[in-house]
């Protein structure tokens, strides 16, 4: 160490110079902890699990036997996406969450919600640490949409099996669109939360819409406030779509297409980023005038604030995707009862209408659908126009000829994963 | 020293050698190709996060030294308190600094909207996105590192070599020139080293302030580790960057001959 240094606390330089290590060799590190620690024994601690996680769950974790034995604690904690739960202030000016606050009032389980998920990639590799040493998660439910991640916490035993006794509610509301769907058979371990559509935003404050094709976007008058999804997701199965392919029966030849498409976005110059749920504040600070969105954010955004009326959305004219947000709980989650019972609440179908009239997302409780058609013709005044708005919206209850044009997500399989990454991931890291 | 840092070191190594998928699991099969299929992939982020480093080490030279110079000899009693002040704004996560500033930057943000409304810089002018962000970005960030090895030794300097300076007819320049500053080059060497090395490794930066174009090493790392969660790739790769890094530092540490930066 410099003799420079001999004024400045070690500690504090320390801190200052180990911050690069990386982070998995730290987690590495405290796995591999104390002992005898021969070159053989260190490197061989090194794998990293993959299906030998999938041996039965000790205990029995997930049978009917389990959860009987299960009591629910006083707290949940319920970790989601941003501009998803509904909000309203009550009589005082104080801000409430009516359909938690119903939950609270009905069970006397508090519920602490985090709106702290921005991408599934993200959230997956902040947890999977603890999943992976069979930890709990901080979370007793959490939201990850239809895709990889979900396949891969599914294979991996990472999720708690649900007992269907235990949700009379969903057993008799659930939407047929989302029963028993094809990434996890006889809903095991998921139940929608909503489902949505990725499509396209723009505000009309700066540009005319509306937006047509992905192709709308490479505007040349709108170069730096234009946006894709970076992940691995929304943007190669709408780049398919866009070129006139479904994307579910896509061949790698397909793929390579898509990622040209995607490709002449970074060659022309224009796009301001690949980005993530952050495109909501970047639309909403102006930064954005035209971009790639999810339904809801955008038309709650446009329902909701007086400053974000000028919010658009709409679909290609090939067609959008149509996702479902999955409500999970963690293998090792505190409170699995709770968390099943809260589940099950959103189904009750006057608590799905709550959520549909804040968050106008396409919702898993088609009777909470009427529910918000009966409240429109019921309400009056400014309620009356938004509450219209949400009933007759073609993204929030889609009518045939808009569903016609709703694909879903390609399920990948074994070496088609590297292979689809190795493809796209590229294109976003550039 | 054995916990934590050749224990980690091993298991990097380890990783970086496997091959597997994220769902079968990840197992040793010694493959080196690792290595040379990440390299050539990823040269171009490479060389953009040592260009980067580069920029980032030279303009916080330029910033910090004065201020270091100032608190060190003109601070007088008060010189803690300036450090104090310098460093308050380090008490806030590292992230939340560089969101916030994504939004002072933003297009129509408190900076550039009103001076777009003024006509002084045309509709289209923008910093978020852009390289200048990123490395802007990283050199505020990185700022307080450059400056406290700088006030250190600035502040160690004999102040009567300055007078004897003084004494012998020299100007404030000449004796700034031919004492102060030879005095103070380890502190230099030791700043650029502090510097340079996280600047080049960052990722935050590129990630919040960026766009396409403008990702370093760092996001590809975090690209492969999260996203495509191909953890062999991303350790590799990592591995690369420490080792680029170390060989800079020892070759720099040789070529400028300061036993003190390394020693």
């Amino acid at each position: 160490m410099s003799e420079n240094f001999r004024n400045v606390d070690p500690a504090w330089l320390r801190g200052m110079t180990s911050k690069r290590v990386s982070r998995r060799g730290l987690l590495k590190a405290a796995g591999v902890g104390a002992g005898t620690l021969s070159l053989a024994s260190i490197l061989a601690a090194c794998g990293t699990p993959g299906q030998q996680a999938e041996a039965p769950q000790p205990g029995g974790v997930g049978t009917p036997g389990w959860w009987a034995d299960q009591e629910a604690g006083d707290l949940i904690n319920f970790t989601n996406w941003p501009a998803y739960l509904d909000i309203a202030k009550d009589a005082d000016g104080n801000r409430i969450r009516p359909s938690l606050d119903l939950f609270t009032k009905d069970t006397g389980i508090e519920v602490e919600y985090r709106a702290d998920i921005n991408a599934n990639e993200d959230f997956y590799a902040a947890i999977r640490p603890a999943l992976e040493a069979g930890e709990p998660t901080g979370s007793d439910i959490i939201v990850i949409t239809n895709g990889q991640e979900l396949t891969e916490m599914i294979a991996l035993g990472y999720l708690i099996e649900l007992d269907p006794s235990l949700t009379p509610n969903f057993t008799a509301n659930v939407g047929d669109a989302f029963k028993d769907p094809a990434f996890d058979p006889g809903n095991k371990y998921s139940m929608a939360w909503q489902s949505g559509m990725t499509g396209y935003a723009w505000n009309t404050k700066y540009v005319d819409g509306p937006i047509t094709s992905m192709q709308d976007l490479m505007n040349d008058d709108w170069k730096g406030h234009v946006s894709l999804f970076g992940n691995n997701a929304d943007a190669p199965n709408s780049a398919m779509i866009e070129l006139g392919i479904d994307p579910e029966t896509s061949t790698p030849e397909d793929w390579q297409k898509a990622a040209d498409l995607l490709t002449s976005f970074n060659e022309w110059g224009g796009l301001r980023k690949w980005d993530d749920q952050g495109y909501l504040t970047a639309l909403e600070n102006g930064d954005l005038w035209a971009c790639m969105a999810w339904s809801g954010d955008v038309i709650n955004d446009s329902l909701y604030y007086p400053e974000f009326k000028t919010f658009e959305f709409g679909i290609s004219d090939q067609g959008g995707i149509v996702w479902v947000d999955n409500m999970l709980i963690p293998i090792n989650a505190e409170n699995p009862k709770g968390a099943i019972m809260l589940m099950d609440h959103y189904y009750a179908p006057e608590v799905a209408a709550l959520l549909t009239e804040w968050n106008a997302y396409v919702s898993p409780v088609p009777a909470g659908g009427e529910i918000v058609q009966a409240d429109a013709d019921a309400a009056s005044g400014g309620t009356k126009a938004v509450l219209d708005t949400i009933a007759n919206s073609p993204f929030v209850f889609p009518p045939p000829e808009v569903e016609a044009k709703l694909f879903n997500y390609r399920v990948l399989e074994g070496e088609e994963i590297e292979q689809w990454n190795d493809l796209f991931l590229p294109i976003f890291t550039t | 020293m054995i916990l934590l840092f050749i224990v980690p070191m091993l298991a990097m190594v380890s990783v970086s050698l496997q091959t597997g998928d994220p769902i079968g699991g990840y197992t040793l099969t010694w493959r080196f190709a690792n290595y040379s299929e990440v390299l050539s992939k990823n040269w171009t982020f490479v060389v953009r996060s040592l260009r980067n480093g580069v920029i980032v080490t030279a303009i916080a030279l330029v910033l910090a030294y004065p201020v270091a110079y100032w608190i060190a000899f003109y601070g007088g009693r008060f010189k803690t308190v300036f450090l104090f002040i310098l460093l308050l704004p380090f008490f806030i996560s590292f992230v939340i600094r560089t969101v916030s500033w994504s939004f002072i930057l933003s297009d129509q943000g408190i900076v550039f909207g009103p001076l777009k409304d003024i006509g002084l810089l045309p509709d289209d002018f923008r910093v978020i996105g852009t390289t200048v962000a990123v490395v802007a970005g990283i050199t505020y960030n990185l700022l307080p590192f450059t400056i406290l090895p700088l006030y250190v030794s600035l502040e160690r300097i004999d102040r009567r070599l300055v007078e004897a300076a003084k004494d012998l007819y020299s100007s404030k320049t000449e004796s700034f020139r031919k004492v102060v500053f030879p005095l103070s080059l380890p502190g230099v060497f030791a700043a650029m080293l502090l510097t340079s090395i996280p600047a080049v490794g960052d990722y935050v930066n590129a990630d919040v302030l960026g766009g396409p174009g403008t990702a370093m090493i760092g996001n590809v790392i975090q690209a492969e580790f999260l996203n495509a969660r191909d953890y062999p790739e991303a350790a590799a790769l990592a591995f690369i960057l420490m080792a680029i890094l170390l060989v800079g530092a020892i070759f720099y540490a040789r070529l400028l001959g300061t036993e003190e930066v390394t020693t």
